[in-house]
């Protein structure tokens, strides 16, 4: 059976994404499930399944290139098995261009122009990405066929942040001489995930005016809950900190749905389900794998999924799954002993909660100075979708569940 | 300013350069009585009398040859030729003579004459009377073609081409004769050679001449519609050819679409736009397109004869394609 794999969807805003690698090459024998290809989204590099069994008679779209989302990218079917039309497609962002019969001197030329496939775009479009220092694999072609015009380069420099290194622009005599007043400095690309992270953070605090409500908790009795329930399993079934957050935080946001809310074309669009990601640091930037329906995973459940979603998000290797749209986000600097800080919501969420590490600190408890254990949290949101005093009896809340901890387990 | 029609600028043109310079004279088919074909001589003879307007035999090869013969011995000949069908029987003598003469007699004289000639289809005169032969000339070096698509033009035209010291054709549009427009009064010229954006517009050039300038005009307000600004260059000399303007145009807008009512292959839109990807490839968004007449005789029948002959919508379609986005 013909079977075509396509560019999949991983996370509500992506809209294109690159192969890495093919794990196969043309001519493999795959089998349902097993690793095809590695692609890179603008979050992270995720691997592709085959979804049919045969052989892997034809791969669309080559090493590096980047196509829309649901383009095919490959096909599977059996080793004989005609396969109609296939031949002649191509994805469209990566036209090859029609070329007649070069001559030797032509050949000449055209080997030195671009190597690889050649990406099709419009000569006003490859004038201005020149000028700008663009590459043009990197702009989604909207015109006929997929042809990059200038339109579209002109859409990718506005979307382009102004902090973005350009690389310098082909020297002409006539070019002045750099300002004496800068300061040596080396320019860097930016990574595809640190591009994401740009455009989104500056949009997030752009558009979504965010307040800030901070609350200090008495960690001790939900650490010693966490100690008995660690006594009772081994290793791999350990709970963290950050997944009894995670309950907490589920729990609360089950009472308050106006925090598991989004602000979207002056309307409130409060959310069914509870979806919280944890803000994972890597070295090439942060990523938000998501956990579903916290609310109804008991939380040995959650523990174990976000253990294996960290070590994936880790080892470069989350799966669409890991994408599923958030409606908050946990980002917990603890194990970096910070007392206390404040994130910045992650679009489309209404908030975000930074949580400090848990240090013991002398607390005043019946007139008596006492050691305890205790941790800052601080809840950044949107206040086009709610107020202080929400945050604020969000917060209580969420603090009552950490200092009466059964809560979690109940 | 005053509104007349396309017929009348002509014969404004012909009687100021009459009375201007008495070595322009005027002849053709029934050019004197019966006013010529579409009437654009009309009353001269009455004004000028008859050894400045005289009838010819209906010998197309006599009335080029006298033209050139004309121009050589010393005067200014304006002469008519009632279709550019008919034109064929007048090539030798202007193709063959007019053309050559001062390249091959060392620069010893020039050829002053002006022809002036309907040309296009539409008016249900069949497969040989409703030709467009003006590329044959304009591929002519030493010939200068003019194809005024305004009242305006044709006025300012003819009288530079009567005051011109090359041989020039001068080729009308049957269906333009009824077209009314502002024509300055009086001494008005429109220099040979150059092209004139008739309406402004950001997102694409539109290059016609003759009729389908008034084609283009009339998709362009369609287009508007849409919310597309159309440019429309109309080139009015197709030789020389004025690339300034139509480049200008193309690196504004970035695209272009070229509108001729004659057939496609070898035309002036295939001229054009090789010399747009010439001279300005790197301003290039899209491939250019090419609105032209169908290839086949032009029909009788009256849907058919429509059919071959390029219309607004078809322009409107071939500025869509251009633009058509996808995904996005």
């Amino acid at each position: 059976m013909v079977s075509e794999v396509v560019m999949p969807k991983m996370g509500y805003d992506m809209t294109e994404g690159t192969i890495v690698r093919w794990v196969k090459q043309e001519g493999d024998e795959v089998k349902h499930g097993e690793v095809i290809a590695e692609i890179e989204t603008t979050k992270v590099t995720v691997e592709v399944e085959a979804y049919g069994s045969g052989v892997l008679r034809k791969i669309m779209v080559s090493e590096g290139q980047t196509v829309p989302v649901g383009e095919v990218i490959a096909v599977i079917a059996g080793r004989d098995e005609a396969i109609p039309g296939i031949e002649e497609k191509s994805a469209p962002a990566v036209t090859e261009a029609p070329r007649p019969a070069a001559s030797s001197a032509e050949a000449a030329v055209g080997a030195k122009e671009e190597p690889g496939p050649r990406v099709a775009a419009s000569p006003v479009a490859r004038q201005i990405a020149r000028q700008q220092g663009v590459d043009l694999k990197l702009i989604r072609g909207t015109g006929p066929g997929g042809r990059i015009i200038k339109e579209d380069v002109e859409a990718f420099l506005k979307k382009r942040p102004a902090e973005v290194p350009r690389p310098a622009p082909v020297p002409t005599a006539a070019a002045p001489a750099a300002a004496p007043l800068e300061i040596p400095h080396e320019e860097r690309d930016l990574s595809r995930i640190r591009q994401t992270i740009a455009r989104r953070m500056a949009e997030s605090k752009r558009v979504a005016p965010h307040f800030y409500v901070t609350s200090d908790i008495n960690m001790t009795e939900v650490l010693k809950l966490r100690q008995s329930l660690n006594a009772l399993v081994e290793e791999r079934g350990k709970i963290s900190v950050t997944d009894m957050l995670v309950k907490a935080a589920a729990k609360t946001l089950r009472e308050f749905p106006e925090v598991n809310a989004s602000f979207a074309e002056g309307k409130l669009r409060v959310y069914q389900r509870i979806n919280i990601g944890i803000a994972v640091a890597l070295d090439q930037g942060l990523v938000t794998p998501v956990i579903a329906d916290c609310d109804t995973k008991p939380l040995s459940q959650i523990a174990h999924e976000a253990k294996e979603m960290v070590e994936r998000a880790r080892t470069g290797r989350l799966r669409p799954e890991d994408f599923t749209p958030g409606t908050f986000t946990i980002s917990n600097l603890g194990m970096f002993d910070v007392e206390e800080f404040v994130a910045v919501i992650n679009p489309p969420e209404a908030a975000i909660l930074a949580v400090g590490s848990v240090t013991a600190r002398p607390v005043v408890v019946d007139g008596e100075v006492k050691a305890a254990d205790r941790m800052k949290v601080t809840l950044s949101a949107d206040h086009r979708v709610l107020d202080g005093a929400v945050a604020a009896r969000f917060l209580q809340r969420f603090k009552l569940f950490l200092e009466q901890p059964l809560h979690l387990v109940s | 300013m005053p509104m007349i029609t396309y017929r009348e600028a002509l014969h404004q043109a012909l009687r100021e350069e009459m009375s201007r310079d008495e070595r322009v004279v005027v002849f053709g088919e029934d050019v004197v009585a019966y006013g010529g074909a579409y009437g654009v001589t009309s009353g001269l003879a009455k004004d000028f009398g008859d050894h400045r307007i005289m009838d010819t035999p209906i010998a197309e090869g006599v009335i080029g040859g006298a033209a050139v013969g004309a121009a050589m011995g010393g005067l200014r000949p304006v002469a008519e030729l009632m279709t550019i069908n008919f034109a064929l029987l007048a090539s030798d003598a202007l193709i063959n003579h007019a053309a050559k003469v001062l390249h091959m007699f060392g620069g010893q004289m020039s050829v002053p004459l002006v022809v002036r000639m309907v040309g296009g289809g539409g008016a249900q005169l069949a497969s040989t009377h409703s030709q467009s032969f003006e590329v044959m000339f304009a591929h002519v070096p030493g010939l200068k073609v003019v194809t005024p698509a305004t009242p305006a033009d044709a006025k300012g035209l003819l009288k530079s081409a009567i005051r011109d010291d090359d041989p020039v054709l001068c080729i009308e549009h049957a269906l333009l004769y009824r077209v009314r427009g502002e024509v300055p009064e009086g001494e008005f010229l429109v220099s040979l050679g150059k092209a004139e954006v008739k309406r402004e517009g950001k997102d694409i050039t539109l290059v016609a001449y003759s009729r389908m300038t008034l084609v283009a005009l009339e998709a362009a307000d369609r287009l508007r519609e849409e919310g597309i600004e159309a440019e429309v260059v109309d080139l009015r000399s197709l030789r020389p050819l004025d690339m300034e303007t139509v480049l200008a145009s193309v690196r504004k807008t970035n695209r272009a679409v070229t509108i001729e009512e004659t057939w496609r292959t070898y035309g002036i839109g295939a001229e054009v736009a090789s010399r747009i990807q010439e001279e300005a490839f790197d301003y290039l968004d899209a491939p250019i397109q090419r609105v032209a007449g169908v290839e086949v005789p032009i029909p009788y029948a009256k849907h058919l004869e429509q059919a071959a002959i390029p219309d607004a919508k078809r322009v409107v379609e071939a500025v869509k394609q251009l633009l058509v986005r996808t995904g996005g």
